[in-house]
């Protein structure tokens, strides 16, 4: 039986995901001054609790709403987060950015504790609107001397993963028992939003 | 049955990606492999990134559209990459524009996430031109021009098989999950050329 298991397909992506994973550090053109980047961007999105949670979250609602959202929202989080960040480090303020972070998370987690279905467009907006956010904050804590290119990688692809991860995870909302657990998943991501809420507010 | 040549793409595709990630130190222009200008040449384009990426986008792009835009691609850029590169070993220096190269991962990861249908004449244009403009960049600064130009072969020789692999590679999917992890790697592409484009106007 040609199980997703089984196939070679996916089990050639599952490889390459492994070695993606447990690659070296690139150093390729290094300059002097120059740290290399790949790591430190990869680690810079999973080093935080609170973008963790609104990142995983993402692909948690992206696999309740289905095709098409659960690659939309994936694709939308990046690009717009990017756009953050290259606002962050253009140096253009942006006020509120814990509480956007912190907000982020209550109401992503929320959506996917009470399976909230709208339409495709407004989803995309919500989750666009939040990554704003999150991709300012990690443009203005870029530190300095690191590969421009390597770093931009290491970032985006990690934010991927978490994304992925959540997908991954909210595979098993095609059983009822797996739809009650992504909504106590979705709970826990409002609880750790709530506290990163009032982490900001004190 | 399933085609043997077919069955063995994806463990290709590890093969190139496993020794891609594996990367060990390379100096730019050129780092000596002791294996001649050729190797020389050939690690050069494999240790840098910032040539890899936007030909491994193009190749998806092309592989996206089909085995024509595949074909147009895999022969038109490496061509256009040896004809740059020749034009680059006579000139004195040039200095990758960070701009430019932002700009690269934005248009090619942009079409790609967003599924273009591009024409056939796009496709051999954007490859012209990357092919262009990388193989002047990778040229300048190259040394001496009988080995620079062995080294330049040696480039362009793994800018064709990546280009070919991959978009073999890509032009065989058919499961939709498929074609859309590769619109997604597009995005991801993009959303790099975005910061890089941030960090440009940063350190300018």
């Amino acid at each position: 039986m040609n199980t997703p298991r089984h196939n070679p397909l996916v089990r050639a992506m599952a490889l390459v995901v492994l070695v993606f994973l447990c690659a070296q550090t690139a150093f390729a053109h290094p300059q002097k001054g120059e740290a290399v980047g790949f790591l430190t961007g990869f680690r810079h999105p999973i080093s935080g609790l609170d973008h963790v949670l609104a990142m995983v979250a993402v692909g948690l609602w992206g696999a309740q709403l289905g095709s098409p959202a659960i690659w939309v929202l994936p694709v939308a989080f990046p690009m717009v987060m990017a756009v953050g960040g290259m606002l962050g480090l253009m140096g253009v303020p942006l006020p509120g950015i814990e509480y956007g972070i912190a907000l982020s998370a209550i109401l992503l987690g929320a959506a996917v504790m009470f399976e909230v279905r709208p339409p495709l467009g407004v989803a995309a907006a919500l989750v666009g609107f939040f990554a704003v956010f999150h991709g300012h904050a990690h443009g203005t804590e870029l530190p300095p001397g690191q590969s421009a290119l390597l770093y931009s990688m290491g970032f985006v692809i990690a934010t991927g993963c978490l994304h992925a991860l959540g997908i991954g995870i909210g595979t098993v909302h095609r059983w009822a028992w797996g739809q009650k657990l992504l909504r106590v998943a979705g709970g826990l991501v409002v609880v750790g939003g709530t506290f990163f809420m009032w982490k900001a507010v004190s | 049955m399933k085609d043997a040549t077919q069955s063995r793409l994806p463990l290709y595709a590890i093969v190139v990606f496993t020794f891609v990630m594996c990367a060990l130190p390379a100096e730019a222009h050129l780092n000596s492999t002791g294996m001649g200008p050729f190797y020389d040449g050939l690690i050069h384009f494999l240790m840098s990134p910032e040539d890899i990426v936007p030909v491994l986008a193009l190749a998806l792009l092309a592989g996206l559209r089909g085995a024509s835009h595949g074909r147009r691609a895999l022969f038109t850029l490496p061509v256009a990459w040896l004809v740059g590169g020749l034009a680059g070993l006579s000139a004195m220096t040039a200095k990758p524009h960070p701009f430019v190269a932002a700009a690269w991962f934005l248009l090619l990861g942009g079409l790609l996430a967003a599924d273009a249908k591009v024409s056939l004449r796009v496709t051999t244009a954007l490859a012209a031109l990357l092919g262009v403009y990388h193989g002047y960049l990778n040229g300048t600064g190259m040394g001496q021009f009988e080995t620079a130009a062995v080294a330049l072969l040696g480039l362009v020789f793994a800018v064709f098989v990546l280009i070919a692999l991959a978009a073999a590679f890509v032009v065989r999917l058919r499961a939709q999950w498929a074609r859309i992890a590769v619109r997604v790697a597009g995005s991801w592409i993009a959303a790099s050329g975005l910061l890089m484009l941030g960090w440009a106007v940063r350190t300018r």
